[in-house]
């Protein structure tokens, strides 16, 4: 099967606090550090396990500029067998159904019979996958946990709803799904992985070379950021200073205070 | 003012929590009463479309055999069917919203906008909104241009629920517009969750751990404290992703929901998925070694510490009392 996945470079959360920058038009990014988005690892790392049962290749799609190219390194070194890089400077500043436009006339371009996106990205709406189907009129689903590849071109696929239950569904070929973590566990990429594949050349498509449609760019786009803020604390917690001998003095108190203590 | 209209979800007969909540949010956007569509099969549809009657202008029902299970994609045939041109519509931003409403903007050619948690009007056609980004660290205000309409995911909890009105809205049948329903995906069963061992619901004390546990190793950190406490150990989504626990102990929207008398919260950033787990109003208290995560923001008591120190000594000092 050729399956396409669509990943994103975003501020690792995991490892970083985000603080407003000093004119509050956006996050302080100078000092964070970058990585995949951690639903798109997990939807490589499915992509590759579908293949290595049933036969196929991986590719795996960004739209970004240069520096997305390490993200595309890094899941080359997982085992996706080509990158590709879609820039264009009339890309910039489009809104998700842009983003989408541009990852359908990709594509369009090639035979995928699969294609996976994460669940959502930390700076993002948990959009594009949805966008990306309708346009394509594939079959779509979201939060997905498992993948079994039956016969005659469809997927049995469970996804998560409430309460932790799964809802199974059949999906016919092409289709789009989008990912959930936790999904798989990602293999390690160690640096001499990534040092094999740091010569392959990474394609990139513009908008000359993709078309797309109206939506592009960012005089098209209808949905657009206009600042970051802190949100109000509302009342907040009763934060316990001092040391960690008074912090556990005074915890104890508030739980026996509170039924946490017998 | 394009129309509004509320997507209403519903099972067993039973309208989505979140129904008044949508009322209230399209109320913010526009004066005059939102309209709420309901899809599905039989008796229960008729109840449920009666049952919101006092909240909307009007309730339209659609009616449909292949809509008895809502499968969005079917869902969405039958709304770009039924809707009128450009329309407004508030969708609840959960696990049904997030399979519909990307698709269903781009079939309307519509803007959309997703886990909305404010929102004003920003002049002519166009909507000021509020969302949050990074795990609820930071939100924005983005704006929505709704000349071609909107199809907007409004965050459950975030609107405060609109009352019942005197006057209630008719029930207004639009199954006949919705046409021939086919979808490439069909869904087949529900499986129900796993039980694990530890049953979390039954607990007065949770000693809950997240990402800031690190590794397995360190999850007895948290079991000691909670046989100290009387308690279990139950965690966020993070820890079940890296297999580090069993999903039966996790806390949240597509975990369990827990009623505890007092709730710990180690190493967890608090996202909304995970709060929306915690009921019954707990007395939460926070230890985290990130001053700005959000769930300091909730907690009744805040301490910013490395629960890997703070855990051995609490549990320690808790034994010596």
């Amino acid at each position: 099967m050729e399956i396409l996945v669509c990943a994103k470079r975003v501020p690792d959360t995991s490892d970083n606090e985000i603080a407003l920058n000093g004119a509050g038009d956006d996050i302080e990014r100078d000092d964070l550090v970058y990585s995949v988005n951690e639903a798109d690892n997990y939807a490589v790392e499915e992509a590759l396990e579908i293949v290595e049962r049933s036969g196929g290749t991986v590719t795996v799609v960004t739209v970004g500029g240069e520096e997305d190219e390490e993200i595309l390194r890094r899941q080359m070194a997982m085992g996706a067998r080509q990158a590709v890089l879609l820039s264009d400077e009339a890309f910039s500043g489009s809104d998700g159904r842009g983003i989408a436009a541009i990852l359908a006339a990709f594509v369009r371009k090639g035979n995928y019979e699969l294609i996976l996106t994460g669940v959502q990205a930390d700076d993002g709406a948990a959009q594009v996958g949805g966008m990306l189907a309708a346009l394509l009129d594939y079959p779509f689903a979201s939060l997905v946990t498992s993948i079994e590849v039956l016969d005659r071109g469809r997927l049995k696929i469970s996804r998560e709803i409430e309460g932790g239950n799964q809802e199974i569904n059949e999906m016919d070929l092409p289709c789009v799904l989008s990912i959930q973590t936790g999904i798989n566990e990602p293999r390690y990429v160690g640096m001499r992985g990534i040092r094999q594949v740091a010569s392959v050349p990474i394609p990139t498509l513009g908008r000359a070379e993709l078309g797309a449609d109206g939506f592009v760019g960012d005089a098209a786009a209808r949905v657009k950021r206009l600042d970051y803020f802190v949100p109000e604390a509302g009342t907040g917690a009763q934060m316990l200073n001092g040391s960690q001998e008074e912090s556990i003095g005074k915890l104890i108190d508030l739980l026996k205070t509170n039924g946490g203590l017998p | 003012m394009a129309r509004i209209f509320a997507y209403i979800p519903h099972r067993a007969g039973l309208a989505d929590d979140c129904a008044a909540e949508l009322a209230a949010a399209a109320c913010k956007i526009d004066d005059a009463p939102a309209t709420a569509v309901v899809t599905g099969w039989g008796p229960e549809l008729d109840t449920v479309s009666e049952s919101l009657r006092p909240w909307f202008a009007a309730v339209w029902k659609i009616a449909h055999e292949a809509l008895a299970y809502p499968n969005a994609e079917l869902v969405r045939q039958a709304l770009v069917a039924v809707l009128p041109p450009a329309p407004i519509i508030l969708v609840p931003h959960a696990h049904f919203g997030t399979d519909l409403s990307p698709g269903l903007s781009v079939k309307l050619n519509a803007a959309y906008v997703s886990d909305v948690t404010d929102v004003e009007p920003a002049g002519g056609a166009a909507l000021k909104l509020v969302r949050q980004e990074f795990g609820g660290q930071v939100s924005t205000h983005v704006r929505c241009d709704i000349s071609g309409g909107a199809v907007i995911n409004i965050r459950p909890g975030a609107f405060k629920p609109a009352p019942a009105a005197a006057t209630i809205g008719p029930v207004v049948d639009q199954s006949a517009k919705a046409g021939a329903l086919k979808a490439g995906r069909r869904y087949l069963e529900t499986v129900a969750a796993a039980k694990g061992d530890v049953d979390i619901t039954k607990y007065p004390v949770l000693v809950s751990i997240g990402r800031g546990i690190q590794e397995p190793d360190n999850v007895a950190l948290a079991q000691e404290l909670a046989d100290a406490v009387g308690g279990a150990v139950s965690c966020s989504r993070p820890v079940v992703d890296a297999k580090w626990m069993d999903k039966s102990r996790q806390v949240g929207s597509s975990g369990q929901t827990v009623k505890p008398k007092v709730y710990i919260a180690c190493g967890i950033s608090g996202s909304f998925q995970h709060l929306a787990g915690i009921k019954g109003n707990p007395f939460i208290v926070a230890i985290n070694k990130n001053p700005k995560a959000p769930i300091f923001r909730v907690a009744n008591v805040g301490i910013v510490a490395d629960i890997l120190e703070f855990l051995p000594a609490l549990t320690h000092s808790i034994r010596q009392r």
